[in-house]
């Protein structure tokens, strides 16, 4: 593999930038693999990437319905945080983090991580004492967090509304300064390119037709390139695993749900960090390239969709001109949408499943992105050594059933107003 | 935006409706030893098709009845809405 490096880049600026060498193969899928991983997203690349790192499993196909980076990696709001009050998400999401503040240099691959902190507004004293409670949770864990009176909110956040007769005035906020953001493809290219020279075959444009089960052992797949042998399946297809679960016959305790974020036009640097606003559906950073990039609620009823309606663009908006006024003075550049993997409690699965040598990474919601390298680590622990590792343990599918769920915000189970 | 008819009041702007999501779940009957696994697949499980989905709308702004809608979830096309007493 060529090492991408300052020197590379002059050097191929000699020949027009025609000579570089293709980041990842195209191969045609071979017969039998030792572990077939069915999604070609953030989640899966990352999954074949410590596969082949840490369990050195090269012998392995990650199946794409369309193109790596297409999906949820390429259309999330690039947030990475560890902003949890459980213990299993928190510790889960802090491993993510030193991960992430390494990714670059491992993947030889600019991901741009930058950790500009994240401000979860507070607007009543109950509210302020709530975050204190989660923030003291997070610093048992090792996380920093920072509880911000009103004065030091508008220190960070001067273009605010800082009025008092507005409908949520902003008490104050609790902070996480090693949060941030990374360029989302480049994570999805990253994880694609090394695991790609370590041997693992990436395969796209190859749809997932069904499964081959024989006494309760997953044995293969049925695909629209072929059908393909493998002992152990992963499923890490976020926002279509109802789709793969009815052809394996399970329901899951997953709605899949519709996600819009947008764009504004670039302007000058005018937010540092990412902010969130609760009380607005609202949530908004800013660019390398100077847009604000923002997002908010689902569209609130099942979708498959990958695109949006307006009145969940407009409503989300609102929210963000009561909390930015600067924000109507702004044109809209584009909106878009991905289908999440709405889990009954908000948190994600990572488990075995009642087939052998069927594993499943599911239930994402709204927070895919900042989890992909912890997300790919223990799913490859799982899949290489046929057991959940101690840091999705409590990722389990059985929680459900069993009562002992991850309800972060305790907001029950209708996942479209969560 | 989602153009619903109410059978109750006819069509209206998806801006005066709630969801309530799948509506062929039914709870499981009083006053009997209900099993771990039928209040899962009440309160938990969910197969929330790709295509024809029933699900429940509650026209919040408006009658404030509850009716069931037969909507597709990939173009949004909706087939038909009736009364819950209205069997599919």
């Amino acid at each position: 593999m060529q090492k991408y490096s300052v020197f590379s880049l002059i050097k191929n600026a000699f020949s027009n930038h025609e000579k570089w060498d293709l980041a990842w193969k195209d191969p045609t899928p071979k017969k039998e693999y030792d572990v077939v991983i069915i999604g070609g997203g953030g989640h899966g690349l990352a999954t074949a990437y410590y596969l082949a790192k840490e369990h050195q499993i090269t012998n392995v196909a990650v199946i794409e319905k369309g193109w790596i980076g297409g999906g949820n990696i390429g259309r999330n709001t690039t947030i990475i945080r560890s902003n949890f009050m459980y213990d299993d998400n928190a510790r889960f999401n802090e491993f993510g983090m030193n991960l992430w503040r390494n990714m670059s240099q491992e993947l030889n691959f600019n991901v741009m991580f930058s950790p500009r902190g994240i401000i979860n507004l507070a607007h009543s004293d109950a509210q302020m004492n709530a975050y204190a409670r989660r923030g003291n949770s997070m610093r048992l864990n090792g996380i920093d967090a920072v509880l911000l009176n009103r004065e030091e909110v508008k220190k960070i956040i001067p273009m605010a509304d800082f009025s008092e007769d507005v409908r949520y005035p902003i008490f104050g906020g609790l902070a996480q300064p090693s949060a941030g953001t990374a360029r989302h493809d480049a994570v999805a290219w990253g994880y694609a390119r090394q695991a790609d020279s370590m041997g693992v075959d990436i395969i796209q444009n190859c749809e997932v037709t069904g499964f081959d089960i024989e006494a309760g052992k997953i044995t293969g797949l049925r695909t629209s390139r072929g059908d393909i042998k493998s002992k152990k399946i992963g499923l890490c297809v976020a926002g279509s695993t109802n789709v793969l679960a009815e052809k394996l016959n399970m329901t899951l305790p997953i709605e899949t749900h519709l996600l819009q974020a947008c764009v504004s036009e670039p302007v000058k640097p005018v937010l540092d960090g990412v902010v969130t606003f609760g009380a607005g559906h609202f949530y908004i950073s800013q660019s390398d390239k100077g847009e604000m990039v923002m997002g908010g609620d689902l569209d609130g009823y099942n979708s498959y969709a990958q695109k949006g309606n307006l009145p969940t663009i407009q409503h989300v908006l609102t929210g963000g001109v009561a909390l930015f006024p600067f924000l109507s003075r702004l044109k809209m550049l584009r909106t878009w949408g991905g289908i999440m993997d709405m889990s009954m409690d908000g948190s994600p699965i990572i488990d075995k499943t009642h087939i052998d040598g069927l594993y499943l990474n599911c239930g994402w919601c709204y927070g895919g992105f900042k989890s992909v390298p912890s997300s790919g680590w223990t799913f490859a622990h799982t899949i290489a050594q046929d057991r959940v590792h101690e840091l999705n343990e409590g990722f389990s599918l059985n929680r459900f059933s069993k009562g002992y769920l991850l309800d972060e915000k305790g907001l029950g189970t209708k996942t479209w107003i969560s | 935006m989602l153009n619903i008819k109410c059978p109750y009041c006819g069509d209206r702007s998806q801006k005066e409706f709630a969801y309530g999501g799948d509506g062929t779940i039914t709870r499981p009957k009083l006053n009997q030893e209900i099993s771990d696994e039928a209040w899962d697949n009440f309160v938990y499980l969910r197969k929330s098709p790709r295509g024809k989905h029933i699900e429940l709308w509650h026209h919040i702004a408006g009658c404030r009845q509850w009716f069931k809608v037969e909507r597709d979830t990939t173009t949004h096309e909706i087939f038909r809405t009736f009364k819950p007493e209205e069997e599919f």
